[in-house]
């Protein structure tokens, strides 16, 4: 067992870490404090590959495995969680289920410019009534001649509105069970922007990855082509799980890199910050706590890595992501807490870039798969 | 177009500079990088391959993990990558430096030379002009832009209050300031590939028409004497004065020093 990185994963890291510190740190704040989607970093993102890192070169991508990605995400997250999610959900979201499950058309179609970061990706899924549980889902399509016929909304759609192609998760049929009982059956959908009867609803107002653009997507009536049918149909589900299951990865990545972050800041601090005649460093109190944090971190690091490497040598990777982000986005959470703790007063100000990673630590915690749900899926392969 | 991009690794000054008891770098301790102005050389010569097409070949000298400069620049966009490395070349100067790359050159064909102005381990700015020298080609130093027209390339050459606009038929040399453009970053798949391609080696045995008596330590005329990191200036002396008595201060300290 081999846990050093190779050269070109070493040489990965260097390029994220450097586009990360010039041209991503400098904005965190202002797109923190604006609320402002950071257009301009996903361009510049575009133009270096960074939109389609594990995709295939003849799909529009680079040809790179997924630990390249996921050391993307953790390196931009280490300073702008903001940037790190819409890579995330874009690459894990959107791409990912088309390049597993489209056909070559669509793959043509869609991944391409996709990979190429010409268009951006979302996925959507949650809805009102539904979230742990996607039973609950009221979505519906229907065929209608050559087209699908959706109605419903979805909410907390990360990319929402400014994304160009969506996921979506619908109901296409119900069916009973042997016992009488109704059964949902799913299919997933790419709906473009610009579908006739496809429109959003208002902007969230977040606690934190606050330059995320998160949107209600409303459909009434939306008209998409037959053939934008994702997968077989009533497949939807599956197809959902499997696509979460890449992205629990991403997001654990987010995590791990927030954690990061805020770890090296408190480093940076706790070394120049005197009380008492000395640097808070030289306090055996923090020594512990910067002992405990950078440990946790590392194990995370541990876990998001192994999921990485299984969602590229392995067809299922559930309990691995789950695992991961479980472990990386309470590592998140706590590791911000106790560093804003540190900084103490200067921790709760915004000039300090601490307070907002701890926001934006939370929702890692909750988005794609709670921390309770990751528990039920690694409880229920451990009880099977 | 075929370009010839010169690039050097360099310790990275920015963690500071470490030396050995004997007053030479320590480089093992130093971490390295694509000396800034080789980077911005390369860079310009990346445009006009976007804008003109080219073929782009980075050479370099050095030790065997120079290798990682290559790659670097392979994963920018490079089409080839090529170490001079040998160990009858170390200790080298800038004299058989430049003699050692104009011998490694003699054997490719090209219409440009880039190399950047100077490298900041030794910050000399004469490998450039001397590669030059040696294959007999027109040399533009300090370049803040470069055009190509036609056969020739039409260069801005930097001056402290101005520039001068210069012409000069290809093949030539141009050296490049780090100001010239904003380098590149790599992307994903080029490190990918870049790791995977093949980078030609050449030793002693491969240059072209140099003399062994101008390569290595023993064809290094300079001598160092002593080698130090950048010497901090002091403070200066600040004075408050107004126009007239500022002027008849600054003349007294002219003509105290010799200066007028």
């Amino acid at each position: 067992m081999d846990f050093s990185l190779d050269k070109k994963h070493e040489m990965a890291r260097n390029l994220f870490r450097d586009f990360a510190e010039n041209e991503v740190k400098p904005l965190a704040q202002e797109v923190d404090e604006t609320e402002a989607f950071p257009q301009g970093t996903v361009d510049k993102m575009a133009k270096y590959g960074f939109m389609g890192i594990p995709v295939p070169k003849e799909y529009g991508g680079q040809g790179c495995d997924p630990l390249t990605y996921v050391m993307c995400v953790e390196e931009l997250s280490k300073v702008c969680g903001t940037t790190g999610v819409i890579v995330s959900a874009h690459t894990s979201l959107c791409i990912d289920p088309i390049l597993t499950y489209g056909t070559e058309e669509q793959k043509q179609k869609y991944v391409v410019p996709l990979a190429k970061g010409e268009k951006l990706g979302a996925f959507g899924l949650t809805e009102p009534g539904a979230g742990t549980d996607a039973q609950g889902c009221q979505t519906k399509a229907v065929l209608d001649g050559d087209e699908w016929v959706i109605n419903g909304s979805k909410c907390f759609i990360t990319n929402g509105k400014v994304a160009d192609v969506y996921i979506v998760i619908a109901v296409t049929s119900v069916t009973e069970d042997k016992r009488g009982r109704k059964k949902k059956n799913f299919s997933a959908f790419i709906v473009e922007k610009g579908a006739p009867g496809f429109s959003f609803g208002t902007k969230e107002k977040k606690m934190g990855i606050r330059g995320s653009s998160t949107y209600e997507l409303i459909f009434e009536d939306c008209r998409i082509p037959k053939e934008n049918l994702l997968g077989p149909e009533g497949k939807g589900f599956p197809i959902a799980m499997h696509t979460l299951d890449g992205g629990r990865i991403g997001i654990a990545a987010q995590a791990l890199g927030i954690a990061e972050g805020a770890l090296e800041r408190a480093i940076a601090y706790t070394k120049e910050r005197k009380q008492f005649g000395r640097t808070i460093a030289q306090q055996q109190n923090t020594q512990f706590k910067l002992a405990d944090m950078a440990t946790r971190v590392e194990a995370a690091k541990l876990l998001v890595y192994q999921a990485a490497i299984a969602k590229g040598t392995q067809k299922v990777y559930s309990i691995e992501a789950a695992k991961a982000k479980l472990f990386a986005a309470e590592t998140a959470m706590a590791v911000t807490t106790e560093v804003v703790q540190l900084f103490g007063g200067y921790g709760y100000i915004r000039e300090y870039d601490v307070e907002r990673m701890m926001r934006d630590a939370k929702i890692t915690e909750i988005y794609e798969g709670t921390s309770e749900v990751q528990r039920m899926v690694i409880a229920g392969a451990l009880l099977k | 177009m075929k370009i010839i991009v010169c690039v050097k690794q360099v310790p990275d000054t920015k963690g500071g500079v470490k030396f050995n008891p004997d007053g030479t770098l320590d480089r093992a301790a130093m971490l390295t990088i694509m000396n800034p102005d080789d980077k911005a050389g390369l860079e310009a010569a990346l445009k006009l391959k976007d804008e003109y097409g080219a073929e782009v070949t980075v050479l370099t000298m050095g030790l065997p993990k120079a290798d990682d400069v290559l790659r670097e620049a392979l994963a920018m966009g490079a089409d080839k990558g090529i170490l001079v490395t040998d160990r009858v070349l170390g200790g080298a100067d800038t004299w058989a430096t430049s003699t050692t790359i104009a011998g490694a050159i003699r054997n490719l064909e090209y219409d440009l030379i880039i190399t950047g102005r100077q490298a900041i381990d030794g910050d000399t700015a004469q490998v450039g002009p001397q590669i030059a020298e040696h294959l007999g080609l027109p040399v533009i130093s300090y370049a803040q832009d470069i055009k190509v027209e036609g056969n020739s390339v039409v260069v801005q050459r930097q001056y402290e209050d101005g520039y001068h606009v210069l012409k000069a038929q290809m093949p030539c040399l141009i050296t490049a300031l780090s100001e010239l453009n904003e380098p590149r970053y790599m992307t994903p798949g080029g490190i990918f590939d870049a790791l995977e391609q093949e980078v030609t080696v050449w030793g002693r045995a491969n240059l072209v028409d140099v003399d062994d008596s101008n390569l290595g330590l023993k064809g290094s005329p300079t001598k160092i004497a002593k080698a130090s990191d950048k010497v901090r200036k002091g403070a200066g002396e600040k004075v408050v004065l107004d126009t007239d008595e500022a002027v008849a201060y600054l003349m007294g300290k002219f003509k105290e020093k010799h200066i007028i």
